[in-house]
């Protein structure tokens, strides 16, 4: 058998040309061919990126007009399992990227998807300045409190107290309050939940995703093998019931309360929900009205 | 196929090689640069910033620092433009990571370095060649890369074309190698009508979803290529990765594509180099130059010439690959060669390595900071010329 048709048999889902029960209702999504995953048992990846796929569903956007990018870490390996174009680009950098991407082509729907190490911390400049650009992509960052790819190191989230192999009398920095950021540097859509709300999660997906602009949603993830052991807090299950009974939903929440002790209660909700031009309307409105008739309506 | 005459300037222009190699750019079909402020290297993205809005599907951002800039068009490469870069020293390390990033993507894009005195901050505003090495290996891991290097403002257009093309031909991130005094030079550069302009289209696959293997070569080593949006549902990954663009972790498949990395342009190699001489034949000395020291460089050949010393000049205009097999054609015929660089020993290395000790391999290099006095090459030409007999 040529390469060409053993590599094209091996890119063919497990599962392809079954119905009914046996198919399973994400096989059009994932890519199967890549089973298993990385992650680890009750990990929160999985459940964010199966509310993503139910978010994909209800918005209705073709699939092949999605576009998923992703940095580096746990988180980043997302870009490798979903069955629409993606980029596994480097560490930090998946909003750039995404910005080149979203300008080169308005047409597609681009989403970063990746972890809060990837994003905050040496992404932290990209975050700021594409959310202050109001650049029209949305950001799901996927907070596990730690850099859990690499055995699980102290991160620019990781709560006080919390101990780490590179904080191992605990952290003593102070971490990032991600929607008080986000919110602060302009991001039009903000909101955070944990791996226990999956509906508000996926419905939070729907809605960053329709709304022009910078969106940004901090999802809570347990990181059982490393952050949830390390603090002996149980395991995943344990954590969902800790963010069962320690998550508050308020109905205005404010961002500025939105910062997260290591034992503490925890606001979850939407925080941010407003109208601003993206940075290709601004251009456009702003080209027009400098240079006439000379400018083009940029559309890609 | 020929040049989109919208972004094509066609007349004669008295402009520097920054404004140049903008213009080169916007011929070569350049649509899309995203770029970070640097000296010498800023009139390039000024250039382009006054004129993306008025050629039509072209857009130009400033981005907050030159790391986001080297990905930020990577990602609009993959939703199909053409699209570069523009820096100088501190902003070029910068964006080594993502230099390696596109060749391990197979993705065609353009890396303008305008060259100053380094290490670190070095001289902001004045010239060196000092970065030829890190252009051809600045990146961690094992690649191959194309570097070519003008010497006038007018060359600086005709070659930024010409790096557009080879990008696009071979999938690598070409390295337009300028420095400070071609970049701020000025001179008269005449840009023809587009229809005089060739240019390599992006070599898409023509094979629809399903069939085709993003990352699976054609004859000469390069595979064809996919862009989001198109229905293919494929992934892309700075890991190792087989045809499939799945990443592999094993020996082989790291092999089988980093092995190809390197051979896609190491078999090429004699279709890319490209090097002009001048009075080679007959000459007892043939000094190896290239960008704006080849022009100190034929000031130093007449002097040399007029103390009766028979002296010849190649100049690279690609300088990674590197034309090795040329270099032993000449050391073998007894010649010997003077390495003329603003730098202390860059390509003057890969020229005494190709010689293999057929012939004295003499630098005339120094710090930078201004072009060589033309007594020092003088000077190193007759040492060459002794070493020799």
């Amino acid at each position: 058998m040529s390469i060409l048709k053993e590599l094209q048999k091996a890119s063919l889902s497990p599962t392809a040309g079954l119905t009914g029960p046996d198919k399973h209702p994400m096989d059009d999504f994932l890519r199967m061919d890549r089973m298993p995953h990385i992650w680890c048992s009750t990990c929160g990846i999985g459940v964010s990126v199966n509310c993503f796929a139910k978010a994909l569903e209800k918005l209705g956007t073709p699939l092949d007009d999605v576009v998923v990018v992703s940095g580096i870490g746990c988180t980043g390996r997302v870009a490798g399992y979903v069955k629409v174009d993606s980029f596994h680009t480097t560490h930090g950098r998946a909003i750039p990227f995404a910005t080149g991407m979203k300008l080169a082509n308005p047409k597609l729907k681009v989403i970063v998807f990746s972890g809060d190490g990837d994003i905050i911390a040496i992404g932290g400049n990209h975050f700021i300045n594409a959310a202050r650009r109001n650049i029209d992509i949305t950001v799901i960052c996927l907070n596990n409190f730690n850099y859990a790819m690499t055995g699980g190191q102290v991160a620019a989230t990781t709560p006080e107290g919390a101990i780490l192999s590179t904080s191992p009398y605990g952290n003593f920095e102070t971490p990032f309050n991600l929607p008080f950021l986000a919110e602060s540097v302009g991001a039009v859509y903000v909101a955070r939940w944990t791996s226990l709300h999956v509906y508000n999660q996926t419905n939070s997906m729907v809605e960053a995703m329709k709304k022009p602009g910078f969106s940004f949603i901090e999802i809570v993830a347990p990181c059982p093998t490393i952050f949830e052991r390390q603090q002996k807090m149980g395991d995943g299950l344990d954590r969902l019931r800790w963010y069962c009974e320690n998550s508050e939903i308020q109905t205005e929440p404010k961002t500025k309360d939105a910062d997260i002790g290591l034992r503490d209660k925890m606001i979850v909700g939407k925080f941010v929900d407003i109208e601003r031009p993206t940075y290709l309307d601004a251009m456009n409105a702003h080209y027009q009205e400098r240079l006439g008739s000379k400018y083009k309506v940029y559309e890609g | 196929m020929k040049a989109d005459p919208k972004g094509v300037l066609t007349g004669s222009h008295y402009i520097d090689g920054d404004f140049a190699c903008c213009e080169g750019a916007l011929a070569a079909g350049c649509r899309f640069i995203a770029g970070y402020p640097i000296t010498p290297s800023t009139e390039v993205v000024e250039r382009f910033a006054r004129r993306a809005p008025l050629v039509e599907g072209a857009l130009f951002i400033q981005m907050e620092d030159e790391l986001a800039a080297s990905i930020t068009l990577q990602g609009a490469v993959w939703a199909g433009k053409k699209a570069m870069t523009v820096t100088s020293g501190p902003g070029f390390s910068l964006m080594m990571e993502h230099i390696g990033l596109a060749a391990m993507t197979e993705t065609p894009c353009v890396f303008v370095d305008v060259q100053r005195g380094g290490p670190s901050t070095g001289l902001p505003t004045l010239p060196s060649q000092a970065d030829m090495m890190q252009a051809r290996w600045g990146s961690h891991g094992d690649y191959e890369i194309i570097a070519l290097s003008p010497n006038s403002p007018q060359e600086t257009f005709d070659l930024v074309i010409d790096a557009f093309n080879l990008s696009e031909q071979y999938r690598v991130p070409v390295m337009f190698m300028m420095d400070e005094c071609v970049g701020h030079m000025m001179e008269r550069v005449v840009i023809p009508t587009a229809d005089k302009i060739e240019i390599t289209p992006r070599r898409f696959t023509k094979l629809p979803p399903g069939e085709y293997l993003p990352f699976k070569p054609g004859e000469d080593f390069v595979p064809d290529m996919f862009k989001a949006g198109d229905g293919y549902r494929l992934h892309v990954t700075g890991l190792t990765h087989d045809y499939r663009g799945y990443p592999v972790m094993t020996p082989e498949v790291q092999e089988q594509l980093v092995h190809r990395l390197v051979n896609k342009i190491r078999l090429n190699a004699p279709k890319i180099w490209r090097y002009e001489e001048t009075g080679v034949e007959d000459a007892d000395v043939v000094i190896v130059t290239y960008g704006i020291t080849s022009r100190v460089a034929v000031e130093a050949i007449e002097a040399a010439r007029k103390k009766g010393l028979k002296v010849g000049m190649l100049r690279l205009v690609v300088v990674w690959p590197f034309p090795e097999q040329r270099i032993f054609e000449l050391a073998s015929r007894g010649k010997a060669i003077v390495v003329a660089e603003m730098n202390y020993g860059q390509v003057f290395y890969e020229v005494d390595r190709s010689a293999r000790g057929k012939a004295p391999v003499i630098l005339a290099g120094h710090g930078g900071g201004t072009v060589h006095n033309i007594e020092d090459i003088v000077n190193k030409i007759e040492e060459a010329h002794k070493c020799r007999s």
